[in-house]
């Protein structure tokens, strides 16, 4: 139960993280907020030789508003989000993460790089259309959302690039937002989760997640709630497509069942948060 | 591969100078290096909660914290919640009077949580209560204690 040996490194600029990956390429491993590296290092599922401390990297840290976007750089710790007023669905899918002394260490951009299909920021990503920003030696690259998350803890982003900040469009209509999430105990990662926005007669974004090796968009279901469809019906198109494996956890079956309910749950709530 | 590496950390408000390999969490290091064995360890991978110290006043788990990253921050355990003399603090007292221990193991885990919330939240309602105790777990299943200590110590007790 404790990681093996490594060596650590805490540059406290970002180029300085850049330089080391991109001379220790796989063998190094980016630290963020460590809520979800640091246990697979001490139950030994990973172990690498370098780890790359961003925490001491000022200009990774704190949110700014630009172009009708929240751009929330990737240290920011997850506690933050909380109290983020003008993108709804991160300040609620926040409280669901872990427990309160995850939150305050556990990064924005941590978990999103993490890619865990069961999380929460992937899904609000996608379903806002995020980009994602990311930096190596070789330049900067935006990635959209709907091209980053690519399997179970698997990103398109290369070895040797640091995601840096995460770029959430504002809807500044008159919207509904509601994130729904079914989990065994509190804090645990979702047995099957879905995040919705709404803004009537306009558009309506639908994610799923815990229920496919990446969270996942649902646009028959989207199109259907659009169109002013009942909510069981619009549940019942997102997860037409769906067959989430069997795991200890629960079966497929169940996994398809509580994402019809909880698709449900959050289609009713960001209707009625818009009023319509 | 392993690297060493001098920090000085802050301690229950004693500096200390010490190396630690990189690889040392920061609740081992209180407890070997520092012999403060009031941190508990129990999951080691950051689900019971035991190891909860505060870390520049905020609460974390000190097993998903490596000492040196700690290194210039102001950590405070269990032994430093209550007073230089031995004084408990009024949540340590609120756990003694609710009945809020049986085996002691968690407690704590528990103590530094409900400290951080009350720091934060002074008058939190049962559902703000539940909802921070949750990341802590007690196998003695004394729950209902602890909630009623953490009303106690806030001044909230029906």
């Amino acid at each position: 139960m404790k990681p093996a040996g490594f060596a650590y490194h805490a540059p406290d600029d970002l180029d300085h993280a850049l330089d080391l990956l991109a001379e220790l390429g796989d063998d190094a491993k980016v630290l963020a907020g460590g809520q979800s590296l640091v246990p697979i290092l001490a139950l030994r599922l990973a172990r690498f030789d370098h780890l790359v401390d961003l925490n001491r990297i000022g200009v990774l840290r704190g949110v700014e508003r630009a172009d009708g976007a929240l751009v929330v750089r990737a240290m920011t710790r997850q506690r933050a989000m909380e109290r983020v007023d003008d993108v709804p669905l991160l300040a609620r899918a926040t409280p669901l993460i872990g427990h309160f002394q995850i939150r305050n260490r556990g990064t924005v951009g941590g978990s999103l790089a993490h890619a865990d299909p069961a999380s929460e920021y992937p899904a609000v990503a996608l379903a806002l259309d995020a980009d994602l920003e990311l930096a190596s030696r070789r330049g900067r690259r935006s990635v959209p959302a709907s091209e980053f998350f690519q399997s179970t803890w698997t990103t398109t982003a290369d070895p040797d690039e640091v995601l840096v900040a995460a770029r959430f469009p504002r809807w500044e209509g008159r919207a509904g937002f509601a994130v729904e999430e079914v989990a065994r105990r509190h804090g645990d990662f979702a047995l099957a989760g879905a995040v919705c926005a709404y803004e009537p007669g306009a558009r309506a974004a639908i994610a799923l997640f815990g229920v496919a090796p990446t969270a996942v968009r649902a646009p028959a279901a989207e199109k259907a709630m659009l169109a002013g469809v009942p909510a069981d019906e619009v549940a019942h198109e997102a997860v037409r497509d769906l067959q989430p494996a069997d795991d200890v956890h629960a079966s497929s079956a169940t996994r398809v069942r509580l994402a019809r309910a909880v698709v449900r749950r959050a289609v009713t709530g960001a209707r009625e948060e818009a009023g319509a | 591969m392993s690297s060493q590496h001098d920090i000085v950390v802050s301690v229950n408000g004693e500096r200390r100078h010490a190396r630690v390999d990189a690889r040392v969490t920061l609740a081992d290091f209180v407890r070997e290096q520092c012999g403060l064995t009031g941190t508990h360890l129990g999951c080691e991978h950051g689900v019971c909660g035991a190891c909860t110290v505060l870390v520049d006043g905020d609460a974390v788990r000190s097993c998903l914290l490596f000492a040196v990253q700690a290194d210039g921050a102001e950590v405070t355990t269990v032994e430093g919640i209550g007073g230089p003399d031995g004084a408990l603090s009024p949540v340590q007292e609120a756990f003694r009077a609710e009945h809020g221990l049986q085996c002691g193991f968690c407690t704590p885990g528990f103590v530094v949580t409900v400290t951080a919330l009350l720091a934060e939240n002074p008058a939190p309602s049962d559902a703000e209560i539940r909802e921070a105790l949750s990341g802590n777990i007690c196998r003695c299943t004394g729950y209902q204690g602890i909630v009623r200590a953490v009303r106690r110590a806030a001044g909230t007790s029906a």
